[in-house]
Formats: C-alpha cells, structure tokens, sequence
C-alpha cells in the first residue's frame, strides 16, 4: 500500500502534474538531464541497500545489474552533457524523486530477511514503471538535443528491460 | 610443363572433392547489439555453424534459451557458441528481458 503510494506520488512529481504544471513549460534540456541522472543514481542507491542487506542470490544479483546499468547509463550522461557543455539544472522534480525515493530508502531499512526482498523487488518494478513513463511522455517529448533524445529513449529500453526483469524476480520471490 | 604448377592442379582439385563431399561447411553467423536491440533478430543457421554476438553497447548483455544454453555478453565484446543441435531456439537477454531474438534452423 505504502509502496503504491510512493510510486504514485512520484508517477504524479515525474508526470508534471504538481511541480511542472507550476512552471508550466515542458522541462529543459539541462533539467531533462539532471531528471534522468537523478532517476539513475536513486535507482543505484536503492540496489547498494539491497547488495547489503539481501540474503537472496536471485535479489542481490539483480541488484548488482542495476548498479551495473545505471552506472553505464549515467557515465554516457555526463559525457554527453560535457560533450554538449550543458550543465544539469536541478530542479522540481529532480528534487521531488529524491525526496520520496529518500522516504522509500528509510522505509527499506527498517525491513529485513524475506520482507525486504519484497518491498525492494516490488517498489524496482513500481519504480521502473513510472520512470518509462516519465521517458515517454514528458522526457524524451521535451528533449531538443538530438544525441539527448537517442540517450534517453536507450535509457527508456533499460528502464524497461529492467521492469521486465524485477517481475521477474518478483515472481520468484512468491 | 612445371613441377610446382601440376602439384598446385592437384591439390586444387583434391580441395573441390572434399568441399564437393562435405555438406556446407560451418559457418560463423554474426549477430550485433547496438542500443539494446539484437539484429538481425533472426538468423538462419545449421547445427556446427556458430554465432557470434557483437555487443556495441556499454552494458552487459546475455543471450539466453530458457531452460538451455547462456551466453554472456561483456560490454564492447564479441562472444560465441557453436550450436550443437539441429535445434530452432528463441532467446532473450536475461538483464534486459525486453530484447529477443531467434536462430532458425535451415531446412
């Protein structure tokens, strides 16, 4: 219940509706970058947590992949902002993922054993579902940079891939 | 007529024998990784031939047949199998389960 919540909330902060209905624009390209870098490393801290408290091979090897992945994918990032000497503005929403990811990350370490596998396993794939969403309709839209469009839509088959494979692991952990 | 030239006659025509009596011979079958996508999705392959996957990407990738064969896919590397089977398979990527392909078998 708590998880469903976190993740609407931050379907709703990712989607616009509150932070973004207020700037009323679509987000720049160097707030675009800051959003999709900070949806990375929340990802990766979430997995280090994970690597750390898990007992399950099957939850710590997916862990690993995500740090693997986001890693990989944020390195690009810079690279590409450097490349294109733009400089990743913080901004609503980057700070609103943060803060509910935050909440999440606390409420993950007060679980143990086979209860934080669930909540772990569960919330990666609430998670990854509203970042592919975040991608689709308001990222990769908005971006005007074309080497930052083509990054975030490969972004957007890992946050997917990544979904696929959480419901993967969620189901074995059933 | 040369010593040298008749030898070279020889062992050409012993090459096109062997090759004549042989079915086709094993072949290497590339299959790229570019962006989270495997192309061609499907090849077309015989048991004996290999295929090599060439991963572009800076991520890691397998190309896995559920309940059979795994490969890993290190990022910016080539990996290979020789299919042991007359066998067609669907496969996918284990961390990126959203990317398919297929090896057909040729008749």
């Amino acid at each position: 219940m708590l998880i469903r919540h976190t993740a609407a909330l931050a379907a709703m902060l990712l989607l616009g509706a509150a932070p973004l209905a207020q700037a009323a624009d679509k987000p720049t390209d160097p707030q675009i970058a800051h959003i999709a870098y900070t949806a990375g490393v929340i990802d990766v801290e979430a997995a280090k947590l994970a690597i750390e408290k898990s007992k399950n091979k099957e939850v710590v090897d997916f862990a690993r992949d995500m740090v693997r992945d986001h890693e990989a994918v944020n390195k690009q990032a810079l690279d590409l902002v450097k490349k294109l000497k733009v400089t990743p503005e913080d901004n609503a929403t980057s700070q609103a993922l943060t803060k509910a990811a935050k909440e999440e990350r606390s409420k993950l370490a007060k679980l143990k054993g086979a209860a934080f596998d669930k909540a772990y396993v569960e919330n990666e794939v609430a998670y990854h579902k509203q970042v592919d969403g975040a991608l689709e309709t308001l990222l990769i839209p908005s971006a005007s940079n074309a080497e930052l469009k083509s990054l975030l839509e490969t972004g957007l088959k890992i946050f997917q891939g990544h979904e696929q494979h959480a419901e993967h692991v969620a189901g074995m952990l059933k | 007529m040369m010593p040298g030239a008749s030898k070279r006659r020889w062992r050409f025509a012993a090459l096109a024998m062997a090759l004549a009596a042989t079915p086709a011979a094993a072949e290497t079958i590339q299959v790229t990784i570019d962006k989270l996508v495997f192309s061609p999705a499907t090849v077309k392959a015989k048991a004996g031939d290999t295929i090599e996957w060439v991963n572009k990407d800076v991520f890691a990738h397998t190309a896995t047949v559920k309940g059979g064969w795994e490969v890993m896919i290190p990022p910016k590397a080539s990996a290979r199998l020789t299919l042991q089977k007359a066998e067609a398979v669907d496969y996918f990527c284990r961390f990126h389960p959203n990317m398919k392909g297929h090896i057909a078998m040729m008749p």
